[in-house]
């Protein structure tokens, strides 16, 4: 009996050992501001960079140091890790991985790329993006196209382990990046317009095996609720929370997949995520308010067991799924000092909660056009929606016109900034609205399962169909607005040095003015960018880098622009198709000073 | 081995469908047996729209499209960063082409091409629409009808 407890006691002494390492790496390079060891940059997601070489009156003379082609042609989102002298990036399917010397002009040290069947490619909803790899504990984790997730050795690029954490042929496949928290890797799943079942699933660093996983919906058991403990604007969510708002089987093909960013607060020891559409897009189809789908989620990173849960978008009705980013951040909130969760929904309204206890304390929309709802109940947390733009109201086979946002939202995946020096965050949002017409589909593993048809143009009277925008998270308000042509799918970075960095899908990489606007510097890269912006440092100098590369879902409508001649939307017909402007082609470009 | 099996029982679905589709399409492709470039003018386009409005299979097709093809080729059949024009492919495909490539799928993979259409040859809102989805699409490569929703001759608005 001794024998055994003090093994066992040996043995956990290990494992917490470990752990501990793989933790205390990470959070600490996730401080240094000369490497980029996470997707996100940091933990809070904040892609803040205390870098401050660059300024405001000096990042006029910035140019293109050099530049690296990743030899694949399709949307190229996220951006490279930069860890010691070593860059990593990553490309589109086929997800290939590069190892680049920086001691040495970029010499690729090693390169990685599965084999893959490509019947994923198709399978995958709007191109095949991928946001990045993740380092952790000496290994580059990469979660490919067809749902399997990799180690690699992060000096040789050999494969230490492979798993399996979903199935192509359901229509489950991966685009996230992965995030990296003590001895576990958390990893979500993609196919919302498949009815994949969404889910987190965390993975052991040591060898990929499943440590835990937890569903958007279905039962408590496997949504790892804990029906007294689990809360949802301050009160226990009750037995069957997910269950009882679908009818019968439906959660099943659900959605609620889970393809966006996730963070992590290392002191109250939660990790955040949103969940996305529930399937179909039809919501006459699916009723009741489909939860969890459209959900901020704060879970224990250890046992996955949720603490807080919020729904933004209960019945969704226009495909506003709730992945993007959530941005931890200390912050006075109508006055307040509060640890805050920032997070710029799809929907179109920026959400301030407390990210401890997830009480909801500002919801405002960042872009004036939205207009499905007037406002957001702050004591039941639940958005006015306004008939006229309700597609359920309108029913199944009635064209819902004039609905701002569009599907893609007034903000899709593409992550903000948050800068410390001035409280402000930076958004790069889309201004684009549609026609929504949803009909009855049947279900059918592997394909699509979407049911509605939709037309996207710019709001009513306007011709700009994207914006970059300072918000002031503790009141709820728009600082600034710098309109852009094309919608801004590109993530921010904020600097120390006072400027902000954001691409275009035009293919520009701009500096901006961190309190004004005010554009500094701007550079046409070789293809548009959906990427995110990096910074870093090499022997003391500090470098900028982004990934080019136009497609995604950005890239859809791409050739021939947004349907320009929907009647009385305003002086669309200038609207000009993003093809006359850029074409495909996936580029690293890294910039400094001279 | 079960993998292998799986594969074979598919592919001989796939045949068995396209075969069986074959049959139920057969009225409908005689119709369009002369509809290739250069077709007599007395042919009937496979497709209705009168005033810039359409029928109902017409109408069809174009939410058929909205569902199961629009996320790779577009809207309006347009194209993307990462699917042919089909207004621009619709004007040299015959309908038993454009019903081969949509049942069967297609791939265009090399060094330089990361390109895959899907065989939709088992989904039931594509194969049993088909003759309405390449009527939509040929009557936008035909310039008969713009961009954006179609209006309906029965007229829902």
């Amino acid at each position: 009996m001794k024998l055994t407890y003090v093994s066992l006691m040996a043995c956990s002494a290990l494992i917490f050992a470990g752990s501990a390492l793989a933790n205390d790496e990470l959070l600490k390079l996730q401080k240094d501001p000369n490497q980029w060891a996470m997707p996100t940059g940091d933990y809070a997601n904040t892609r803040h960079t205390d870098l401050k070489q660059i300024t405001a009156s000096n990042v006029k003379d910035l140019r293109p140091a050099w530049t690296f082609s990743t030899g694949v042609l399709r949307g190229h989102e996220g951006g490279p890790l930069i860890i010691g002298d070593v860059m990593y990036v990553h490309t589109p399917f086929p997800n290939a991985v590069y190892a680049l010397d920086l001691n040495n002009n970029g010499v690729i040290l090693w390169k990685y790329e599965p084999k893959q069947d490509p019947n994923v490619i198709p399978v995958m909803c709007c191109d095949t993006v991928n946001r990045g790899v993740a380092y952790g504990d000496g290994k580059i984790i990469l979660n490919q196209a067809d749902a399997n997730v990799v180690a690699l050795d992060a000096k040789t690029g050999k494969e230490v382990w492979k798993v399996a954490n979903g199935d192509p042929k359901k229509g489950e496949t991966m685009t996230s990046a992965p995030m990296v928290v003590k001895d576990k890797v958390f990893v979500g799943i993609s196919g919302g317009e498949f009815g994949v079942l969404g889910r987190l699933t965390a993975l052991n660093l040591k060898d990929g095996s499943v440590a835990w996983k937890a569903l958007s919906v279905g039962p408590d058991d496997q949504i790892l609720f804990d029906p007294q403990k689990t809360t949802s604007m301050g009160k226990p969510v009750g037995a069957n929370s997910s269950l009882s708002t679908w009818q019968g089987d439906q959660w099943k093909t659900g959605g609620g997949a889970t393809w966006g960013w996730y963070s992590y607060d290392p002191q109250l020891n939660l990790i955040y995520y949103g969940s996305g559409n529930p399937s179909t897009w039809n919501p006459t189809q699916r009723p009741g308010d489909n939860k969890w789908s459209m959900t901020i989620f704060a879970r224990n990173p250890d046992t996955g067991v949720a603490k807080w849960v919020y729904q933004m978008t209960p019945h969704d009705e226009w495909d506003y799924d709730g992945v993007n980013e959530m941005i931890l951040a200390d912050i006075p909130v109508k006055g307040k000092p509060t640890k805050a969760l920032v997070h710029f929904d799809r929907n179109g309204f920026g959400y301030t909660l407390n990210r401890e206890t997830g009480e909801l304390l500002v919801a405002e929309k960042y872009d004036p056009a939205v207009n499905w709802a007037t406002h957001v109940d702050l004591k039941t947390g639940r958005p006015e929606v306004v008939a006229k733009y309700s597609t359920q109201s309108g029913g199944q086979d009635h064209n819902t016109k004039g609905i701002c946002p569009a599907a893609l939202g007034s903000k899709d995946q593409q992550p903000a900034a948050f800068s410390p020096e001035t409280g402000m965050f930076y958004v790069p949002t889309n201004h684009v609205c549609m026609d929504y017409e949803p009909f009855k589909v049947s279900y059918t593993a592997g394909q699509p399962f979407v049911g509605a048809t939709l037309s996207m143009f710019p709001p009513a009277g306007q011709n700009n169909l994207g914006n970059f925008i300072a918000w002031d998270a503790g009141q709820g308000k728009i600082v600034w607005s710098d309109p852009e042509p094309f919608s801004v799918w590109s993530g921010a970075l904020a600097t120390a040095g006072g400027v902000v960095f954001y691409g275009t899908l035009e293919g520009y990489l701009k500096a901006v003015d961190m309190k004004t606007g005010k554009e500094l510097y701007k550079f046409k890269t070789p293809s548009g960018i959906i990427g995110n912006v990096t910074s870093y440092t090499h022997k003391g100098k500090q470098y900028i880098a982004v990934l080019s590369g136009v497609g995604g879902w950005a890239g859809i409508g791409m050739a021939a622009g947004l349907t320009g001649d929907t009647e009385g939307l305003g002086a669309v017909g200038a609207y000009k198709a993003l093809s006359n402007y850029t074409q495909l082609g996936g580029v690293l470009t890294v910039f400094a000073l001279p | 081995m079960p993998h292998r099996f799986s594969l074979l029982t598919l592919a001989v679905l796939v045949i068995a469908i396209f075969f069986v589709n074959l049959l139920l399409l057969a009225p409908n492709m005689l119709a369009h047996a002369a509809d290739k470039p250069g077709q007599a003018a007395d042919q009937k386009p496979p497709y209705t729209v009168v005033n810039g409005k359409v029928d109902l299979a017409t109408f069809n097709g174009y939410r058929r499209y909205g569902e199961s093809c629009l996320r790779c080729h577009g809207p309006d059949g347009a194209g993307s960063s990462y699917a042919p024009d089909l207004t621009e492919s619709l004007k040299h495909m015959t309908p038993d082409q454009f019903n081969e490539v949509v049942v069967n799928g297609r791939k265009n993979v090399s060094t330089s091409s990361n390109n895959v259409m899907p065989a939709f040859g088992m989904t039931e809102d594509v194969v049993n629409y088909l003759p309405d989805i390449y009527g939509y699409l040929k009557a936008r490569a035909d310039g008969a009808l713009g961009r954006g929703r179609p209006k309906r001759i029965d007229g829902d608005d």
